[in-house]
């Protein structure tokens, strides 16, 4: 039998969060983590989670998982139970609205913050801006991520300061705007950005580049991003 | 853009960059002065003396002492603005951190002002 413990909390019912044991018994399968969810969430429906795509493409399902951030969906149980133990909490540093859901409305803000679209001044070509296979391969390793927030809710600093740390996850994405030869807004975006808190809040620690689902390295973009700051500024 | 105006240098960049300079100019004087103290013990007054009578080693002293004011300048005040903040102390926190910071700014212009004193005042 697999122990099983979740985070639960109902603010209608309940004065503060409490941790429920749940006994599973996986038939000695290597479940996902989601899967364990689905069976408990049979047993009792009050069980509350965000899912959708189940194969680690929505981002929906991001959680703490036996102390450290992944998508439940695409984590099996091989990867991360110890001592026959699964401990489930939200992710951190986020305000719970129920159970393992959290509020992310401070993350989506970071986001919007670093102006995630293309901004070009130039003439609209008749059909597409073109971009060479050189300039294309460079965004590899920055489009991919989905927005789970597992990266920006393992960092201190955002944990720190949720409203003016920008995050790993918003500069990863600002620095795949930054890198992109279609984009005209260079000055403007790092002029936005070259204070003592969207960036350089960043110590590199590397937590983001250790929970990332994806296998994204939040960290590598941050430092792009404060080399071509430091470029600019001298 | 975040507004801050309690940093050392309005700006992330210069901040950071300050850190990495101030940082090597306190290594390079730490193996300076620990290896002086090493190749020279037991150490007298006299050899200590002499040491700062060179011009040069009070300039370079002067150097790692404004360099130290500055790193702890802008360490200490990411310390405050990520732990003392109205975040993890609620509605006090702003005044707290205020008032840390001007002890802070009063601890490190009082020590650089004495430290100028003790090395060139002899």
């Amino acid at each position: 039998m697999l122990k099983v413990e979740v985070y639960r909390y109902n603010p209608d019912t309940d004065s503060k969060p409490s941790m429920k044991s749940y006994d599973l018994d996986t038939q000695g399968k290597d479940l996902m983590v989601l899967d364990v969810l689905e069976m408990l969430k049979d047993e009792d429906p009050s069980l509350t989670y965000r899912r959708s795509c189940r194969e680690g493409v929505c981002g929906s399902d991001g959680m703490n998982i036996n102390g450290k951030n992944g998508l439940a969906c695409i984590t099996p149980l091989s990867e991360c139970v110890k001592g026959n133990k699964l401990v489930l909490r939200p992710l951190p540093g986020l305000p719970v609205i129920r159970d393992l859901i959290v509020d992310m409305s401070i993350f989506y803000a970071q986001y919007a913050k670093v102006e995630p679209y293309l901004q070009n001044n130039t003439p609209a070509p008749a059909i597409e801006r073109l971009q060479s296979p050189e300039d294309r391969a460079k965004l590899d390793g920055l489009y991919e991520c989905i927005l789970c927030a597992c990266c920006s809710t393992s960092c201190p600093s955002f944990w720190w300061n949720p409203e003016k740390f920008i995050g790993p996850a918003g500069l990863l994405q600002a620095y795949r705007f930054l890198a992109d030869s279609r984009d005209t807004a260079e000055n403007e975006r790092l002029a936005k950005m070259d204070d003592p808190f969207s960036v350089f809040r960043c110590h590199g620690i590397q937590n983001c580049v250790a929970v990332c689902p994806k296998g994204l390295n939040p960290t590598r973009a941050i430092g792009h991003i404060r080399n071509m700051l430091l470029q600019r500024a001298t | 853009m975040v507004t801050a105006v309690t940093n050392l240098g309005r700006s992330g960049v210069y901040d950071w960059l300050i850190q990495r300079v101030t940082a090597v100019v306190l290594t390079l004087y730490t193996f300076f002065i620990v290896g002086f103290i090493l190749s020279n013990s037991p150490l007298d007054y006299a050899t200590w003396e002499e040491l700062f009578s060179q011009f040069w080693v009070r300039i370079f002293s002067l150097l790692a002492l404004v360099s130290l004011a500055a790193h702890a300048w802008i360490g200490l005040w990411v310390v405050l603005t990520d732990y003392v903040t109205t975040l993890t102390m609620g509605s006090k926190g702003t005044a707290i951190r205020l008032f840390l910071q001007v002890v802070l700014g009063v601890v490190t212009v009082a020590y650089t002002v004495w430290g100028i004193e003790i090395l060139w005042g002899l």
